[in-house]
């Protein structure tokens, strides 16, 4: 358990402190981009295709222009003016703002309309007339490879097929060879789908364009507000925008997961219409608009292969994928890996060899993918290696628990350097599978398995023991458009020893202002009620990359506690000063330097705080301020291990999730209280692909689970009472041993649940089931269809 | 588009005004009083963000016209506390940690309020049940059940 060094008042690391950012939430008084309203604002609405491939013959614009309340309609002609109807992606990738003569995707944005209100602009979209020729469409991804598949970026010079990418890791000969000498292999099609994130907060801005100063201020659902500065800076810069004059507040965000870190040509029609309007535009997105236009998740189509000893010992894994991208890559992932830290997929164990290959392929879908709540491509590899694990236990009759513990990278191995090249810092994946059966009572469960399949019920017991990989940068690694992946904090202490902080990352939910609060506490001893953190406003906050990727306490969370240390090293100075005494001299606890030996000659952080203002040592300057800019050494290894048991209904297929333990280990925690809440979303967050969400599209594209009709969602009915317990490997490379842990139940528990279900069901024969594990699939199942 | 007359109490004070027909309550509620503690996350009267109380029962406001809602009387969050004193459901959600980006939050207080109007002393499923028309996102809705138990033992 993380140690306490501070008490209850000081709340420092490990204290379970009530959030600071509750009292305005609970009162209604959180500050969202749609609760922001400025004088003369004007309201967007968007025009989208019902098309998802075809040529736009023509845009008429005059019965809309014509109806009152409507100031304006945008087109991509408009835009091009400017020079603006094209943004790039953060991939590199281009991608449209307005298209000028074709549309690629169902719902892809064609024309903005401007006016005095929601309704008026809502009516304009209804009276815009857009004339469409169907194109070709393509959306299987396996055809879009094949020889003579229409070629759907044909504004990229030199594209001739439809493949964005190939990337691979590992040595294949090497895995080739152990495959083949391997006594046993097995292989598995799995297939991820295409999934959102569907924070309960839509994507939306209000826009404002002082044209007399050259101002641009934007109130913008943003998870990376100074990158998104940046970006709108470079961008735009042709057409005058400048980036000391570009402010974004990111203000109360409702949940991001990943789906605010994207720029959508929603935001920049936005910016386009203040400028064009002179007066301040907001655009909010319907939730259907966000559903079918907004970049996705996953979307992975995987053949995935595992070699191994007859005694179980795993020897190799290969691993080929076709990632679906849509129609750009516009994936939102900072690594310089475009399968981005896919190479997590030989988990929690020490394989040989491995080799993994990804292909991105561009179709006639909306652009991604985006995380939904994990660092890139995690997810998917952890699926792929969980799952495999438990159908080499199947075909081996081997318990699928002995079989990891067999198989488990040792506690004294790491840091481990893992065959695709990363480095674990630290692990101990047999401490927390051990909690978890002893928790749940695994031995139990197995015997009333037993019963009950005697007895024809269907239950089932499943595993998944998974390492995570989070915390981007390292810089050398990871990047936004060339941004380094570092993060800041910012600390000043005023005179009466109050705290501002400011921080580089921006929160969703996450509950920064009373974490970051704590490291600060941690580290000066100052309590956390006398601590206001701040965060989301680049013309106040330290430049920083932004809150995904369980990236804010690996990087800023290191920035604040490194800012922290600078502080302390000036206050010691001051205090030896104050007490006449050298440096060497002196003792530290938390909130006071003291003569070693002699505890009662003390000077505290607030008199060392005002002192700094009013006593300094001469030649000193004044002030306790401090700012750092963290670039992490490495990326923190969260893991756990997590034990669902499902009952199935082999009437209806319908799945219900009895119990489900879930084993994290983070490392040193901050706030308790918090991190459970953050396994408990994501717990829902990964139980939710794999029993119900799923975005899917017909043949000439059209969307299926457009609105939160199709597109099921978990609600209080279907989500378990979560069980949690923890074990403590600490981060060796980070200041405070914090690993980041946002995401780790969102990437551990499918495959748990797929694992429990696909036992449940194998002695019928079953050996493998796609998510969602919706009844009529399972149903299908239990009855051989 | 002509316009009607409406009087509608909103926490206590009468509200009067002409708005168009197809107003939506939740817009006339955030919009033209400016009570944006009533949160839109659908359009399709699924999330529950809107949730609001309407002549005792719980309604999602993106579903109701301002014109329905005439000569009726609306709570809503901003109206949950009295003389600066937090409704137990306001002080549960704070204790059990029952919110985390706080969108869903005032929808969640005021379904519950309708629940614990009905039902004082709810079992968990009831909780789950009355609840399950609110989409929250981030919380697994473990801490929200907790949060309208420590209310149901206060009130």
């Amino acid at each position: 358990m993380t140690e306490l060094k501070t008490s209850a008042e000081i709340g420092g690391m490990g204290h379970s402190v009530k959030r600071k950012e509750d009292p305005r939430f609970i009162r209604g008084r959180g500050n969202y981009v749609d609760d922001v309203v400025r004088p003369g604002m004007l309201y967007m609405a968007i025009v989208r295709s019902p098309y998802a491939h075809a040529k736009i013959l023509s845009i008429n614009s005059e019965k809309a222009l014509a109806h009152p309340g409507v100031a304006a309609v945008i087109t991509g002609e408009t835009l091009k003016e400017y020079n603006l109807h094209w943004m790039p992606t953060l991939m590199s990738d281009t991608q449209m703002v307005l298209p000028i003569d074709k549309v690629m995707y169902q719902a892809q944005e064609v024309a903005a309309v401007i006016a005095t209100s929601r309704y008026a602009a809502a009516d304009g979209v209804e009276l815009v007339e857009v004339e469409y020729e169907p194109l070709e469409v393509v959306i299987d991804p396996f055809k879009a490879l094949e020889p003579g598949a229409p070629v759907l970026r044909t504004d990229k010079e030199g594209q001739k097929d439809n493949r964005i990418f190939h990337w691979e890791a590992g040595d294949k000969a090497a895995t080739d060879k152990a495959f083949k000498d391997a006594d046993v292999t097995i292989s598995q099609d799995i297939y991820i789908p295409r999934i959102h994130v569907a924070s309960i907060e839509t994507c939306g801005i209000v826009a404002e364009f002082d044209s007399v100063e050259g101002q641009l201020t934007l109130w913008m659902t943003s998870q990376a507000p100074h990158a998104h500065r940046t970006v709108f800076a470079m961008v735009a810069g042709h057409v005058g925008l400048s980036e000391e004059k570009i402010r974004i507040i990111s203000p109360d965000i409702g949940g991001g997961f990943g789906g605010k870190v994207p720029i959508y040509p929603g935001y920049v029609i936005a910016i386009a219409a203040t400028v064009v309007t002179g007066s301040p535009i907001k655009w909010v997105e319907h939730r259907r608009e966000n559903l079918q236009a907004d970049s996705f998740g996953r979307d992975y189509h995987m053949h995935a292969e595992l070699a191994a000893d007859k005694d179980g010992t795993m020897k190799a894994l290969r691993i080929k994928t076709i990632a679906d991208h849509g129609y750009t890559d516009a994936a939102t992932q900072p690594s310089k890996w475009p399968a981005g830290l896919f190479a997590i997929a030989t988990g929690s164990y020490p394989f040989e060899a491995a080799f993994c290959e990804v292909d991105g392929v561009y179709t006639n879908k909306p652009p991604g993918g985006i995380a939904y709540r994990c660092s890139f491509r995690v997810t998917e590899a952890v699926h792929a290696i969980e799952r495999l694990v438990d159908i080499l236990a199947d075909d081996l009759g081997m318990d699928p628990a002995e079989l990891r513990m067999k198989n488990f990278i040792p506690p004294e191995a790491f840091p481990y350097k893992s065959v695709l090249g990363l480095e674990y810092d630290s692990g101990n994946y047999a401490g927390a599978l051990k909690l978890a059966m002893e928790k749940i009572g695994y031995q139990d469960l197995l015997k009333e398995q037993k019963e009950k399949r005697e007895r024809g019920e269907l239950m089932g017991i499943g595993i998944s023991s998974f390492t995570e990989v989070v915390g981007a940068g390292p810089s050398k690694d990871f990047d936004i458009l060339g941004l380094k992946m570092f993060d800041s904090a910012e600390i000043r202490i005023h005179p009466t020893g109050k705290v501002l902080v400011r921080i580089g990352v921006q929160s969703q939910g996450q509950g920064h202002e009373t974490t970051f609060g704590q490291i600060v506490a941690e580290e000066l001893g100052i309590p956390v009620s006398d601590i206001k953190v701040e965060h989301g406003d680049t013309d106040t906050a330290p430049y920083g990359l932004g809150t995904y990727a369980s990236r804010s306490t690996p990087v800023a969370g290191a920035a604040t506690a490194m800012a922290s240390r600078k502080i302390r090293d000036k206050a010691k100075k001051i205090a030896a000063y104050l007490l006449e005494v050298s440096e060497d001299d002196l003792d530290w606890e938390p909130g006071k330097f003291f003569v070693k030996g002699v505890p009662d000659k003390a000077k505290t952080i607030q008199e060392i705080a005002f002192a700094a203002y009013t006593n300094h040592p001469q030649g000193m300057e004044a002030g306790l301020e401090a700012v750092s800019y963290y670039d992490p050494p490495n990326m923190t290894f969260p893991f756990g291990s997590y034990i669902c048991v499902v009952d199935i209904d082999s009437g209806t297929g319908q799945v219900k999730i009895r119990r489900f333990m879930a084993v994290d280990d983070c490392g040193n925690i901050i706030n308790p209280m918090i991190v459970e809440g953050q396994i408990h979303g994501g717990l829902t967050m990964g139980m939710a692909p794999a029993l119900m969400e799923e975005i899917s599209y017909d043949e000439e594209g059209n969307i299926y689970g457009g609105s939160f009709m199709e597109y099921l969602m978990p609600t209080a009915m279907e989500t378990p009472n979560w069980e949690t317990a923890k074990t403590c490997t600490p981060s060796p490379h980070h200041p405070i041993g914090a690993k980041g842990v946002g995401e780790s139940a969102t990437v551990g528990a499918p495959p748990a649940i797929v694992n429990a279900v696909v036992d449940a069901l194998s002695h019928l024969g079953v050996r493998h089931l796609e998510i969602p594990l919706t009844p009529e699939k399972v149903w299908r199942a239990i009855n051989g269809l | 588009m002509g316009t009607q007359s409406i009087s509608i109490k909103v926490n206590g004070v009468e509200q009067t005004g002409e708005v168009e027909p197809r107003l939506l309550l939740v817009h006339f509620i955030r919009e033209d009083l400016g009570l944006t503690g009533t949160h839109i996350g659908c359009d399709t009267t699924h999330c529950g963000a809107c949730t609001v109380i309407l002549d005792g029962q719980a309604v999602k406001s993106c579903t109701v016209f301002t014109v329905q809602a005439s000569g009726k009387e609306v709570l809503t969050i901003e109206g949950m506390t009295t003389n600066g004193e937090l409704h137990p459901l306001q002080a549960g959600f704070m204790e059990e940690h029952g919110l985390q980006c706080g969108f869903c939050t005032p929808g969640m207080i005021m379904v519950s309020h309708a629940l614990l109007q009905e039902n004082s002393n709810p079992t968990e499923e009831e909780i789950r049940f009355g609840i399950s028309g609110n989409l929250c996102r981030c919380t697994g809705y473990v801490n929200i059940v907790k949060a309208v138990q420590y209310a149901a033992n206060k009130i």
